[in-house]
């Protein structure tokens, strides 16, 4: 890298077969790489195509018949077998090769950084919708900043759409009732077209949005005064007007947006994602279960839940990071948390994406709370040494169990969808603790055990494990 | 009209027999095929949901299930002793096996119409008509949904047979089938047994806990 | 397909099949596996230029970024029709149902197929599928795309059930074709004809119905409750009620991918009849070709995943779908060599059918090599819904399925009505369809490369130009096809008399008279020699076989 004609040479090759090839601009940390293994893939193909075309025209030209054919020829060779196992072990050589490069590639496309910063990605017949972490959302267009990788978690309220950047080379689809992943590092500020890629119906070309990289004090700025005014992003709203002044980066909305799709979103609110995460998890019922300020109940209190890893009641341990937490959400039964009964139904269709996002968003919020205590002792502690790895239990003489507030203020349960502990009764839990049945009556459930409960089950003893 | 008759393509019966033969376990191939991809989704949905699956199966009533099992497993009996009788030229005998084979298939049917019939009694019924009290999941909705599609396509097939199996009783009658050449008896008593070896399966895991 | 009985003269010995019988009921009542190819090659060609009107249409509605001729729901309802009809109302049945169905029992010194009735009713079933599907689409279409994807399948607006219902017929004659095809070639092979010496077309016809007997009914049975989701809302595949839309995923890329050998590899078949014949000499590997094609019909099975490398499938399963993907390619390779390493020492005479084969062979290298572009997993990120796919999959069912109809249609068409074409019109159009297509789809690669999406009704300006190229592109393709069917229509008519074996191949159909009579052959022949067998003349090859 320190003499200059060498890389430049390198630019300007590289230079050439991008406009040879038509490709748009490099954007992304990945692109250029991507891009490398294209061109060795695509001269190949062109190179590999022309020799057996050329090849079978300068046969024909050599062999063709003179005069009247002969009515019988002899001594045609056949391809000993020897050679055509060399061809093909030599081309499965190159193709495996190209596999490899084109998979080690793929792999790290796929696998974020992990001082990634994350984005939500809600999509929607026609219209991308953004919700940053620190609580603002914005349409159609994705603010981020240069220098830092950005993940996505997409996801989808109706159908199957697809997330694409062509000057950063990925796509990924956003899949209705599940979350993806997707992440990139922008260059440079600049404006980039985003495209969805699956088809979604008649809107499916218009729905584009476009993402601005901000220079990172630019992109500070940027998150002040969404904060104050409250308003980020809208198209062709206000806001844009100091934005554009923004790092002198051109905030002109995304290209050929269809107007019926912006009158149907009009200006984005300011949304704290993790208020309407407490009010979502009130309204499904999470609360019911779950505490937030660490204290034990029927399931894991979310305090400082978060990243932290998780004992698992089939053994091994997982991290609770976005995919084992919305996994937990819509197919609770896959990894349960040792040490708690297998009765959370699943919120698969229950919960909105945006509800799922904000609910994330809370827990993440709660990540640096103290006073999440160890899980209960588990289940069948004996014959269950998950429970070991993973955090170490605190002392056993730890006193605040009884003695802690009982769990989160809570707001009355709204029972709607499936009442989710209404299936089984309520378990009983280690401490003197108010439980809800599913009628929403409020009585007292006396402590299992005077010690209070360390070495107790804190579930039904009738309760199938898994 | 006891003497079959030669396609034109053949130049005896011996290998127009084999050829109907290897047809129909080719043909045999595709139908299970088509329940494949039927069980994998069974198999997905029930790695998705095992705790409901679980439970689903338990609300089944085994005693219907069972019972049909039995039934098509007569059945299958009568068949292959409809073969025998052919084999031996014994007209009468193979046309009442056969008669015996119809009537336990509508046996089975009638047992299947019960079932169902309790099934919309409780509610247990696929897709936007689910509303069964006892087991009020999505897990719960995708087994019966699971269910319906299953047994409903196997009792479609059964019914298939059925009319399958009559026309050939009313062939066996009329002596259609002899010793020599009754192949075509032979292809209805394989589709006679797939449809009964589907049930097995279905049975395993639609009502086997 | 008008009967062109009265124009053949009156031939000396068995009359032929188109004279045995006249009256249009003797066509429609018809057990003969050559009637009954014929007429699946007429209605085929039909649905061919159907579906052609379509993809002009949409051409041409691409020429503007915005709306050209047609508003965003119709141009959505016409990729689908156009994909519907193209797939499996053409390339699914196109060569196995009109030259299979002709040649398979001639080439495997058969009487007719094993079970005749069955062939007929075949062809019925293929009439009220495509019946049922045109009449979905008239009655207002669907705008999925070919695809179905779940869950816009259960939420369009528009009715998929007819279309779906009529797919499904489709795969039931799918089905009918490909046991007769098996039984055929495992029961009614000629004395002598092992499977060592089959004609390679029978390899490809073969391992087609295998694809068609295994894979079919698994979209059947996809489609059918894509169906009834969309009928009855159960919700097998919406993520609203607990299912899941990549499992659907999963299942139709189980039957499409493997329906993509479907659709080539009779076109393989019909080019390693075609290279032998006019090169005059054996095939430079049989075995190899045999077993490449016994490998690609396995191999292909195991490689549906790399269609959803992006819908979130995990990095190892993406792993492993890509490496069987390279697999799969090596076979195809495989058979490149072959066709090429038989052209070397021949005596080589070229004419219409090798003009097509020229064309098939650069575009369906470069198609299969994009193909192995595309199954490197980070490349594919890239391009993976956008026109780079779109023109893949063109290269290799125009460039290479279509190419490998219309060699075939010029290569038998002698055989099948006993007439020849223009040679000069015949190779002038071989050479206007590479060009066309060349022009129409090597542009949607470079379209692909800048991002631009399929399905795509309206476009940012930037990719006009490229549009541009590749709308003029399609009309000249379009073109040409029209003049190549015109010269064979033509020729039908009053095209010169062809002898038995215009291009003195050694293969076994061509020891019949053409057209052939009735019963093929008057005698059962003894086959005890391989068809690429140049170091015989013909007339010992006749006296061998014993119908000389």
């Amino acid at each position: 890298m320190n003499s200059a004609p060498g890389p430049s040479r390198e630019m300007a090759v590289n230079e050439l077969f991008r406009r040879v090839l038509f490709l748009p601009p490099q954007s992304s940390t990945m692109a250029p790489e991507i891009d490398h293994l294209h061109y060795f893939v695509i001269s190949t193909t062109m190179a590999g195509a022309a020799a057996v075309g050329l090849l079978a025209i300068y046969w024909v030209v050599k062999y063709r018949a003179r005069g009247s054919l002969p009515s019988r020829t002899e001594g045609a060779p056949t391809t000993p077998a020897w050679f055509e196992l060399m061809l093909a072990g030599g081309l499965l050589s190159l193709f495996c090769v190209w596999w490899f490069i084109g998979y080690m590639q793929y792999v790290r496309l796929r696998v974020p950084p992990a001082n990634a910063l994350d984005v939500y990605v809600s999509a929607k017949q026609w219209m991308w919708k953004f919700a940053y972490p620190d609580g603002q959302s914005s349409i159609a267009s994705l603010y981020i900043p240069t220098a830092r990788p950005v993940r996505l978690l997409l996801t989808s309220r109706d159908v199957i759409h697809s997330f694409f950047v062509p000057d950063f080379r990925i796509k990924q689809d956003a899949l209705p009732g599940r979350y993806t992943t997707a992440w990139f590092e922008v260059k440079e500020p600049g404006t980039h077209q985003v495209l969805c890629a699956e088809y979604c119906g008649t809107g499916h070309s218009v729905m584009r949005a476009q993402v601005v990289a901000l220079d990172p004090s630019d992109y500070a700025r940027w998150l002040a005064a969404g904060n104050s005014t409250g308003v980020v992003g809208g198209l062709g709203e206000e806001p844009r007007a100091p934005l554009a002044q923004v790092g002198g980066v051109a905030l002109a909305g995304p290209p050929d947006v269809d107007p019926a799709s912006e009158e149907e979103f009009p200006a984005a609110h300011l949304v704290d994602l993790v208020r309407v995460g407490t009010e979502a998890a009130a309204q499904q019922g999470c609360l019911r279960c779950h505490t937030l300020d660490g204290a034990p109940h029927i399931g894991p209190s979310w305090a400082g839940l978060y990243l932290d890893r998780v004992p698992l009641a089939g053994g091994g341990t997982a991290v609770a990071d976005e995919a084992y937490l919305t996994e937990s959400m819509m197919d609770p039964l896959a990894k349960i948390h040792a040490g708690y009964a297998p009765v959370m139904p699943s919120y698969h269709g229950l919960l909105s994406p945006a509800e799922t996002a904000a609910i994330l968003e809370l827990i993440k919020s709660l990540r640096d709370v103290p006073g999440r205590t160890s899980p209960p002792a588990p289940v069948r502690a004996a014959t269950s040494p998950a429970g070991a790895i993973g955090r170490p239990y605190p002392p056993a003489e730890e006193p605040p169990l009884v003695a802690a507030p009982t769990h989160a203020p809570m707001p009355p349960p709204v029972e709607q969808g499936l009442p989710p502990p209404g299936l089984q009764p309520n378990p009983l839990p280690a401490g003197p603790i108010e439980a809800r049945g599913p009628e929403g009556a409020r009585h007292v459930v006396p402590s299992a055990s005077a010690d209070g409960g360390r070495s107790q089950s804190p579930s039904h003893p009738e309760e199938p494990t898994p | 009209m006891s003497e079959p008759a030669l396609g034109e393509q053949f130049h005896d019966l011996e290998r127009q027999a084999a050829t109907l033969r290897f047809g129909m376990w080719i043909f045999l191939v595709s139908e299970i095929l088509l329940f494949a991809a039927l069980f994998t989704l069974y198999a997905a949905y029930r790695t998705m949901f095992s705790e409901d699956f679980r439970e689903g199966v338990l609300h089944n009533t085994f005693a219907y299930g069972t019972a049909n099992l039995f039934i098509l497993l007569t059945s299958s009996l009568t068949a292959s002793l409809a073969l025998y009788g052919a084999r031996r030229d014994r007209r009468r005998w193979t046309g009442l096996m056969l008669v015996a084979t119809a009537a336990l298939g509508l046996a089975f049917i009638a047992v299947k119409l019960t079932e169902y019939g309790k099934h919309v009694e409780e509610g247990s019924t696929p897709g936007p008509w689910y509303h069964y009290a006892e087991l009020p999941t999505f897990g719960g909705n995708r087994f019966f949904t699971m269910y319906w599609g299953m047994t409903g396509f196997h009792v479609l097939h059964l019914a298939a047979g059925v009319l399958v199996v009559s026309w050939m009783a009313v062939r066996a009658f009329k002596g259609h089938y002899t010793a020599r050449y009754h192949v075509k008896l032979e292809m209805g008593t394989l589709y006679w047994s797939l449809v009964d070896l589907m049930w097995i399966f279905l049975w395993t895991i639609l009502y086997l806990s | 397909m008008t009967a062109p009985a009265e124009a053949v003269p009156a031939p000396l010995e068995a009359p032929s099949y188109l004279q045995v019988e006249s009256g249009l009921w003797s066509w429609l009542n018809t057990r003969d596996h050559k009637r009954i190819g014929v007429m699946f090659l007429a209605t085929v060609t039909g649905m061919f230029l159907i579906g052609g009107c379509f993809a002009l249409a949409l051409r041409t509605e691409l020429l503007t970024p915005n709306r050209t001729i047609m508003d965003a729901t119709t141009y959505d309802r016409m990729f689908t029709l156009h994909g519907v009809t193209m797939v499996w109302l053409f390339l699914v049945p196109s060569i196995p149902t009109s030259f299979g169905n002709f040649l398979l029992p001639i080439q495997l010194g058969a009487r007719d197929l094993a079970f005749p009735k069955l062939n007929l009713m075949s062809f019925y079933t293929f009439v009220l599928g495509a019946a049922i599907t045109f009449g979905g689409m008239i009655a207002g279409g669907t705008d999925t795309g070919w695809t179905f994807y779940a869950p816009y399948a259960d939420a369009t607006p528009t009715d998929v059930v007819p279309v779906v219902i009529g797919i499904f017929t489709l795969g039931m004659s799918s089905i009918f074709s490909g046991v007769n095809f098996i039984a055929t070639t495992h029961l009614m092979r000629a004395r002598g004809l092992g499977w060592s010496n089959l004609p390679l077309f029978v390899w490809t016809i073969y391992g087609t119905s295998v694809i068609m007997v295994l894979a079919t009914p698994v979209l059947g049975m996809a489609l059918a409750l894509v169906g009834l989701d969309h009928a009855l809302h159960l919700g097998i595949f919406n993520p609203a009620v607990g299912g899941d839309p990549v499992l659907f995923q999963h299942i139709f890329w189980f039957y499409s991918h493997p329906a993509v050998y479907i659709m080539i590899l009779p076109a393989m078949g019909v080019v390693i009849e075609v290279v032998p014949t006019f090169a005059h000499r054996r095939v430079s590997s049989y075995v190899a070709v045999a077993v490449s094609t016994v490998g690609i019909a396995f191999v292909g099975f195991l490689t549906w995943g790399h269609h959803m490398f992006v819908s979130g499938m995990s990095t190892f399963d993406a792993g492993v779908f890509g490496i069987m993907s390279m697999f799969v390619a090596i076979f195809s390779a495989i058979k490149v060599f072959t066709w090429v390493g038989t052209l070397y020492r021949g005596h080589i005479q070229v004419r219409t059918p090798l003009v097509y084969f020229f064309g098939f062979l650069f575009l369906f290298v470069f198609g299969g090599m994009t193909g192995v572009a595309l199954a490197t997993q980070a490349l594919d990120v890239h391009w993976t819904d956008t026109y780079f796919v779109v023109a893949h999959f063109h290269f290799i069912m125009v460039g290479g399925s279509v190419t490998a109809f219309l060699a075939a249609l010029h290569y038998w068409f002698p055989k099948m009505f006993g007439r020849l074409y223009d040679e000069r019109v015949g190779m002038l159009s071989a050479t206007a369809v590479f060009i066309g297509f060349v022009l129409t789809f090597l542009t949607q690669f470079l379209l692909g490369n800048m991002g631009m999406p399929r399905r795509y009704y309206s476009y940012p300006p930037r990719f006009q130009f490229l549009h541009v190229l590749s709308t003029g592109g399609a009309w000249l393709l379009g073109g040409a096809v029209l003049l190549a069917l015109g010269n064979l229509l033509v020729a039908l008519r009053w095209g010169e008399k062809a002898p038995p074996n215009p291009w003195h191949s050694r293969g076994f159909e061509w020891l019949v008279s053409s057209p052939p009579p009735k019963h093929n052959f008057s005698t059962t022949p003894r086959l005890d020699f391989s068809p690429y067998d140049y170091s015989m003349t013909e007339e010992e090859a006749r006296e061998r076989a014993g119908v000389g």
